[in-house]
């Protein structure tokens, strides 16, 4: 059964990188407990561009939970209170009538603030193009089992690819490291066999443009596998630290 | 730089050498206990067990400056982790709510780690740096003890240390990529159950020798 609540929302608003930014309250009046946050966010932007002021500015694309693209700090929770879920499949039924929400942009030293909620995540590009790849030529595609790998290795490393890069690790760290993004993305391919020719170089690459990004170190706070919408386990950081010992001791890779 | 400082240069090297050091800190945090607990088999015991360990001599003096040179990674590492840390984030959240990752003892690690280094240093100056020419171990600590400040400060200082234990054991292992589904959870257990016998440990020793006298 539909309801519909009102609530307060007190929103950080920044008009461009660099520039000091503040919180301002809208009042959300009549917001379907159907709606996803987002789209609570479209009604607001809608008046505000009816009454000729600035729209709230905020990251979003495929809004079915599995782009990465958008995401906000909601009552000082990354992606909101929910477990395993993004911005977009939060909807407004976890809210109650008369509720103030604040919202916040991911704040780390390595996403600057764009405008707004939007903040600029290329730091994690940056991380991939250091060696978040493989570069064999795959040719024609291979035929299905012709390299085998068991079913757990597989599963562990379809569990680290679910990251879809949407930084609210970084964002939940209080430390504001990104380890559990690199490990995700060092362990999606350390793990299979296709990754391993590439693992020494790859594991010490992309730990070192980490460190260069300026994002914080990591402190075993828990905080990002609680937040992670995609629930990437800190196994995966321990797997990264392995990995990153093996090149960095064990390996002739400097 | 070298492969080497290359390598423990970085975010996951310094973690590596706070790991190190923490757990090497643990085993001497469970060694120093044992001896101590000698205090409850009463005075002779208790100055036998200082002397035995004294007899070592140079092996004594080895490891204590091996001691020195570990607590200078781990403190000096820790406070350049804490400043990098904090200027990751420049500018704070207005509301900080945890998520379940975070514990009492995760949260607080820098702060119970330089209250640990102030009574690192307020300890050896008690017990440590004083002329034992005229006097046995047992007659310094029982003095000590017999000022109510002291009881205070030191109960209050290994409730500290155990915060600090309860996160810093499981996390070493962690951090030098001990993570295991079978395990971790026992690891995590084990540092709940080493931070309260460290707590508890310690913590009743000036205590129960303040009652003694």
């Amino acid at each position: 059964m539909t309801k519909s609540i009102n609530i307060t929302l007190n929103v950080w608003r920044q008009k461009s990188a660099g520039v000091k930014g503040g919180f301002e309250t809208y009042h959300a009046a009549n917001i379907s407990t159907d709606m996803s946050f987002l789209e609570m966010i479209d009604v607001v932007n809608e008046q505000l561009t009816l009454d000729g002021r600035d729209p709230i500015a905020f990251d979003h694309d495929c809004r079915e939970g599995i782009c990465g693209m958008c995401g906000a700090v909601v009552n000082g929770r990354a992606h909101g209170p929910e477990e395993g879920t993004t911005l977009c499949q939060l909807h407004m039924r976890y809210f109650s009538n008369g509720d103030t929400i604040v919202i916040e942009p991911w704040r780390a030293k390595a996403f600057p603030i764009l405008k707004d909620l939007a903040v600029d995540r290329s730091a994690f590009d940056e991380i991939i193009v250091a060696g978040g790849y493989i570069s064999v030529n795959t040719g024609g595609a291979p035929d299905a089992n012709a390299i085998p790998i068991s079913q757990e290795i597989a599963e562990k490393a379809m569990d680290a690819a679910a990251c879809i890069g949407c930084g609210a690790c970084v964002a939940s760290c209080p430390n504001a490291s990104a380890m559990l993004f690199a490990g995700a993305k060092i362990s999606q391919l350390a793990l299979l066999p296709q990754g391993r020719p590439e693992a020494a170089q790859r594991a010490l690459a992309m730990v070192r443009k980490m460190d260069e990004l300026c994002f914080g170190n990591c402190s075993n706070e828990r905080e990002c596998e609680a937040e992670c919408p995609k629930e990437i386990s800190i196994s995966n950081i321990a797997r990264m630290n392995r990995e990153f010992f093996k090149a960095g001791i064990g390996s002739a890779v400097m | 730089m070298n492969w080497f400082t290359n390598t423990l240069w970085t975010s996951v090297g310094k973690k590596l050498l706070m790991a190190v050091t923490g757990l090497f800190f643990c085993v001497f945090l469970a060694l120093h206990l044992v001896g101590n607990l000698t205090i409850y088999a009463g005075k002779d015991a208790f100055n036998s067990y200082a002397e035995h360990l004294h007899s070592l001599g140079p092996l004594l003096t080895a490891a204590e400056w091996g001691m020195l040179l570990f607590a200078l990674i781990h403190i000096c590492t820790g406070l350049l982790l804490f400043y990098q840390n904090f200027t990751a984030r420049p500018e704070r959240y207005a509301v900080n709510k945890r998520a379940g990752g975070r514990t009492l003892g995760s949260a607080t690690m820098p702060y119970t780690g330089v209250i640990l280094l102030l009574f690192v240093i307020y300890h050896l100056f008690n017990f440590h740096f004083v002329d034992k020419t005229h006097t046995t171990i047992f007659q310094i600590v029982s003095t000590a003890f017999s000022k109510p400040s002291y009881v205070v400060i030191y109960t209050f200082a290994m409730i500290v240390a155990a915060v600090h234990v309860s996160h810093g054991f499981w996390s070493a292992f962690q951090t030098l990529g001990a993570n295991h589904p079978k395990y971790t959870p026992f690891l995590k257990g084990l540092s709940l159950v080493f931070s309260l016998i460290v707590g508890i440990g310690f913590g009743f020793i000036p205590i129960y020798v303040s009652l003694l006298v």
